[in-house]
């Protein structure tokens, strides 16, 4: 039903998305499907004068995704809201709020998952920025 | 400057655009939706009311012949009322007061015989 | 220069609805701003799970209140493209003269509040005075002041009667009487301009990259307005989306000011044209399929990512809202600007966080 769908996989996804962007789309949003048990998909949305393009990106939970937050700003909060809800990381986020968009720091497991998944000590990756002098 | 004046010139002579409440009430139009009631004593229990609800207040329970409603989770959007078959769902025209507990309507019909064969418990 | 962390929010008397904003700031001048989210996030999406799609109607509708007709109506053009039926051209007409009294009373509640962050006080009362009346025509014609709730799928559930429609026409004239009379008020008094114009300015390639949508981008002069995609009626009724070139908090505020007016004429020209009959059809069977479903809130496009697989419940629901795609524009306006200005330049946006976090 969606008119134009593009797959990707996680390796071109930037350089697909710095295309569309060099062909004058606006960033829309990202939809995160939970398929079955071990995978996910997400739906990259884009629009020209009213048109749509979709990207299709397939990926099996616990990846970690190139975030396109660098090439479209406006999709840090998206990415991070999948981050939360969903068991998906994102690379390279210009703000980066490690679960915590949403969620509290001590939940651990994925509220959107039908089948949740247990996130590990994974906020240890990056301490929040200091701001001191 | 001054583009405001007239403006408020003219409040002073115009009705008030606000009313003393507890003294004064709105007449409520009769569309409102208001305050659920079931005329219990034609409900025949089928359940339909609770299945369609959107936020799932009802309960029915048609061997006992029983009804109840959570008016504190209840959106009074009344699609229970479009839906009753028996007609015996309808909304007020005038909101529920406000009170300190939260409320349950328990209404208790009685248990028809078994010879209506009416009233299958809907999906 | 000695920096400062300053935070805004989600407690300020400006908002009526709580986000957070960490400001960065050198002397009096905002150089950084981050957001903060989840302090509403009620997980309403994930509803879809649990309750049947003709009952997920009336849960969009509680995503927000005050576009809670549009809520309603992108979610019912979504199953219906997905089911194949065709709305009966009444409930069509209907839909577009709801859904133009909600963008009314939702941009004139904007404007009062927006006249109350720079502190016109009286003005927040003229137009809320104003809004009484759209929510008066709502309740006699629905049976609720705003969460109407008014759409099924397949149609609508009330229908206007002449009567209605006389007193309906009459209350338009008055209130678009008294919304001219607070025009001049608005964009020629002295204070006003000094609060409003070349703050919080984006330009028109800057709002594209970034993804904004409604008068936030419109008011930077790109004239992309859902409504042109010509969904419910809107095909057959004549308009043309409001632009001002400006970017800044004034051309936002005189974009939602003329759009209010142009709502009016579309609601006159509705009701002009509206053919007798059907208002609803019945509607038998389950989605199947994916679909994407657009309707131009007040505040913006609202996306529906909806995707079922013939069951009662759907597979997923996915709502992406007006002021979700609006606040990384918020980030990039706030840099540059004084401490004093962060409250109007946020109002300009129009933040409705229950909304954004659903």
């Amino acid at each position: 039903m969606l008119e134009e769908v593009i797959p990707v996989t996680p390796e071109i996804l930037s350089g697909e998305t710095a295309k569309i962007k060099y062909e004058g789309y606006k960033f829309i949003t990202l939809s995160c499907v939970e398929m079955d048990a071990n995978n996910v998909e997400i739906l990259y949305h884009f629009d020209r004068d009213l048109q749509l393009k979709h990207f299709r990106l397939a990926v099996p939970k616990k990846t970690i995704i190139p975030s396109i937050s660098p090439i479209y700003m406006a999709a840090f909060l998206v990415e991070n809201e999948i981050q939360d809800l969903f068991a998906i990381r994102f690379s390279g986020l210009v703000i980066d709020f490690n679960r915590t968009l949403y969620l509290e720091d001590e939940i651990k497991n994925t509220p959107f998952c039908k089948y949740t998944v247990v996130e590990s000590d994974s906020r240890e990756i990056s301490s929040p920025p200091d701001f001191d002098e | 400057m001054f583009k405001m004046t007239p403006n408020i010139l003219k409040n002073f002579i115009t009705e008030k655009a606000t009313r003393l409440y507890p003294y004064e009430v709105k007449e409520p139009y009769d569309i409102n939706r208001g305050e659920l009631v079931n005329e219990i004593e034609k409900c025949n229990f089928c359940g339909i009311c609770a299945a369609k609800c959107p936020s799932q207040c009802i309960t029915v329970n048609k061997k006992t012949a029983t009804w109840e409603c959570a008016l504190f989770v209840c959106v009074y959007c009344g699609v229970c009322v479009e839906t009753c078959p028996q007609k015996c769902l309808h909304q007020k025209q005038t909101y529920r007061k406000p009170v300190r507990e939260k409320e349950i309507i328990f209404m208790q019909g009685e248990v028809k015989a078994k010879d209506t064969p009416d009233g299958s418990e809907s999906s | 220069m000695k920096r400062t962390i300053i935070p805004f929010g989600p407690q300020h008397p400006v908002l009526p609805e709580p986000i957070h904003l960490t400001l960065t700031v050198e002397d009096e001048i905002i150089t950084e701003a981050v957001p903060a989210l989840g302090f509403v996030h009620r997980g309403l999406e994930q509803l879809a799970d649990l309750r049947d799609f003709r009952q997920m109607v009336q849960v969009v509708e509680r995503v927000c209140g005050i576009c809670s007709m549009m809520h309603a109506m992108c979610y019912a053009q979504g199953i219906e493209g997905l089911m194949e039926v065709e709305v009966p051209p009444r409930a069509k007409y209907l839909r577009v003269i709801w859904s133009e009294l909600h963008r009314m009373h939702s941009h004139l509640l904007w404007l009062g509040l927006f006249a109350d962050s720079f502190g016109f006080e009286s003005l927040f009362m003229q137009f809320w005075r104003i809004r009484e009346k759209i929510l008066n025509i709502q309740e006699a014609t629905t049976g609720n002041r705003i969460i109407v709730s008014v759409n099924v799928i397949g149609g609508v559930r009330k229908d206007l009667s002449p009567d209605q429609i006389r007193w309906m026409l009459s209350e338009l004239i008055e209130v678009e009487q008294m919304i001219m009379n607070l025009g001049p008020t608005l964009f020629d008094d002295y204070t006003v301009k000094k609060r409003t114009v070349d703050k919080g300015i984006l330009s028109g390639e800057k709002a594209m990259e970034l993804g904004t949508a409604g008068p936030t981008l419109r008011g930077s002069g790109v004239s992309q307005d859902m409504r042109t995609l010509g969904y419910a009626a809107l095909n057959e009724l004549d308009f043309t989306p409001v632009t001002e070139k400006n970017g800044d908090c004034w051309s936002r505020c005189k974009v939602r000011f003329l759009e209010t007016l142009q709502s009016i004429d579309l609601v006159r020209q509705a009701i002009a044209r509206i053919p007798n009959g059907e208002i609803n059809t019945k509607v038998k069977g389950r989605p199947d399929g994916e679909i994407i479903a657009r309707v131009e809130q007040p505040r913006g496009e609202v996306f529906y990512y909806i995707k079922a697989n013939g069951k009662k419940n759907l597979d997923r629901l996915r709502i992406r809202t007006p002021t979700f795609a609006n606040i990384p524009a918020l980030l990039t306006m706030l840099p540059g600007m004084w401490l004093s200005d962060v409250p109007v330049v946020v109002l300009s946006i129009d933040p409705c966080i229950s909304c954004t976090e659903r």
